[in-house]
């Protein structure tokens, strides 16, 4: 059975010049212990459909999905109080601001404590072992301190590994990484790729990556969909999509990577869209 | 080949007061970096954030004075601290930032976005700055149709277009590009990096490239500076800086970044196979 399975997803958004339409019918599934990426440009409506699994779209959205089940329970049917105690709790996501989605009003640990209070239901002490042990878990040093340190003390690295520390504090099943490492720098988007993919493995969590980074897909995935404006353009196994990309535009998407430049000049995207497909002989990898 | 950036030992320290309960202190920004740009050529900069590297493009781009070191551009020595800076040294040095969302007016349509430039530093009329801005947003390619527009009407790609073509208003020599690429999508960017490209060709600029992506910087960089906690830790051509990194700090920052090739993908999954 697969851990998150979406049918037909299309929302859209009212907005003065009518209903605007951010995903138009994707489809999609992730087994257990996967990792799935999904790629594309912005406004593909990549982050638009997990918000919609998630639950945190704002009221102008209107969802509507043929099916939305969550490990066998359809997600679309729960009460909105029911919603809540499976999402943060066995679905978790990291966002992209690492210091703009803390509170910077609490201490780090209040906040990791937080959602062990209300989905574990812990007592103080046992909340304070359990957040030590997740600090530890993603790597800050000295976390007894760094416990009653605000995020403002920490660097943007740190602060997105005590956003993963509240991700998988109820080990989730699913963790949704929205764009994790966009802000930071390379040496830092590498110890937290690391980070998340040693977590996957270790819990057996399914993972899914939202991301626009080619690189981020080479280095992470295991399957890969890649969408453009609201649709799924091809989805494959990343091996697949990287050595013969089957649509136009994933083949436009890597050529557009700069290390892939043959000449002066870089191929873009809407030179290629609408070029025919070169035949399975002419060799487009 | 006539140089027309040159940088000697070029320090900045920042000075910051003292609280209640702190002592004053100074931060070491940029600790005595030197380079020199042909024209026509592009440097690019690297390094991670806090390495300095926007404290220098501030310093070429003559908003901030150096603390000590000597700053030549076009061969004439520049010293802000001292001297002030002149209308004819202003025109010559234009930056592009990173971020076209904040950089624009909101409330300045972009005929005047493109116009304001020449208002400030020439005396050209009105209807010639106006023929000017219309001839370099279809140089940036964007049109006419455009001028009268707001930047809200325009997208990520399309405004950075217009703070290019706001930057050459003044047929500057050297253009300081801060991270221009880092804010745009995979697509969008390969349409601004040819660009840049093209206008390089078109009007021998020189270009100093200031960003922390290693593939766009092996694109467009004709030498390459990197940045490590104030110093430059590694400076040379391009292929000799990314063939043969000398400092642990420029190796450890190739193998950080991620490989889009087949061969590290099969590598990856066989590793993954195993464990």
């Amino acid at each position: 059975m697969p851990l998150l399975e979406i049918k037909n997803l299309t929302v859209s958004f009212d907005t003065a010049a009518g209903p605007f339409l951010a995903v138009r019918g994707i489809d999609l599934s992730i087994e257990p212990r996967e990792v799935l990426a999904i790629v594309g440009e912005s406004g593909s409506g990549k982050s638009v459909s997990m918000l919609a699994v998630m639950g945190l779209l704002p009221k102008t959205a209107t969802v509507k999905a043929d099916r939305m089940a969550f490990d066998g329970v359809d997600l679309l049917g729960l009460s909105p109080a029911a919603r809540r105690r499976i999402v943060g709790k066995d679905i978790s996501m990291i966002f992209q601001e690492p210091i703009a989605s803390l509170n910077p009003c609490f201490t780090v640990g209040f906040q990791i404590e937080e959602v062990l209070r209300f989905h574990m239901g812990m007592d103080r002490a046992q909340r304070r072992a359990r957040a030590i042990e997740l600090m530890k878990l993603v790597g800050i040093p000295d976390p007894e301190a760094r416990l009653s340190s605000f995020p403002h003390q920490m660097s943007g690295g740190q602060c997105q590994r005590v956003m993963i520390a509240i991700a998988i504090a109820c080990n989730p099943k699913l963790l949704i990484a929205d764009e994790p490492t966009t802000a930071l720098d390379v040496t830092i988007q590498k110890q937290i790729l690391d980070l998340l993919v040693s977590l996957q493995a270790k819990y057996g969590m399914g993972l899914i990556m939202i991301t626009h980074n080619m690189g981020v897909v080479a280095e992470t995935a295991d399957r890969v969909i890649v969408q453009y404006k609201g649709r799924k353009m091809e989805e494959a196994d990343v091996l697949s999509l990287f050595e013969s990309p089957k649509s136009n535009y994933t083949r436009a998407l890597l050529s557009a990577l700069p290390e892939n430049a043959v000449g002066d000049r870089l191929p873009t995207v809407s030179d290629m869209m609408f070029e025919p497909a070169p035949s399975a002989s002419g060799g487009a990898a | 080949m006539t140089t027309v950036l040159e940088g000697k030992n070029i320090v900045r320290d920042y000075h910051i007061g003292g609280g209640l309960f702190k002592g004053p202190r100074t931060v070491h920004a940029v600790k005595g970096v030197s380079f020199s740009v042909d024209k026509g050529k592009t440097l690019a900069i690297v390094g991670e954030s806090g390495c300095g590297k926007s404290t220098l493009a501030r310093i070429i781009t003559l908003i901030d004075p150096a603390t000590s070191g000597e700053l030549f551009i076009d061969g004439k020595k520049v010293d802000i601290a001292r001297d002030g800076l002149s209308r004819e040294m202003r025109r010559k040095v234009q930056i592009v930032f990173q971020n076209p969302y904040g950089s624009l007016n909101p409330r300045q349509k972009i005929g005047d976005v493109l116009g304001e430039p020449l208002l400030i530093n020439t005396d050209i009329p009105a209807s010639e700055r106006r023929d000017r801005a219309m001839a370099m947003l279809k140089k940036v390619g964007l049109g006419p149709e455009h001028y009268n527009r707001y930047p809200h009407m325009f997208s990520g790609g399309q405004r950075q277009r217009i703070a290019i073509a706001r930057a050459l208003m003044l047929n500057p020599s050297l253009l300081v590009l801060d991270e221009p690429v880092s804010a745009l999508d995979l697509s969008v960017q390969a349409q601004v990096l040819n660009l840049l490209a093209d206008l390089q060709d078109e009007f021998q600029l020189t270009y100093v490239f200031i960003s922390h992506d290693l593939s766009v910087v092996r694109y467009i960089a004709d030498d390459v500076m990197v940045m490590y906690f104030g110093e430059a830790v590694e400076y040379g051509p391009r292929d000799e800086v990314f063939s043969d990194p000398k400092h642990s700090y420029t190796k450890t920052l190739f193998a950080a970044t991620p490989r889009a090739d087949v061969a590290s993908i099969k590598a990856r999954l066989a590793k993954k196979k195993a464990a």
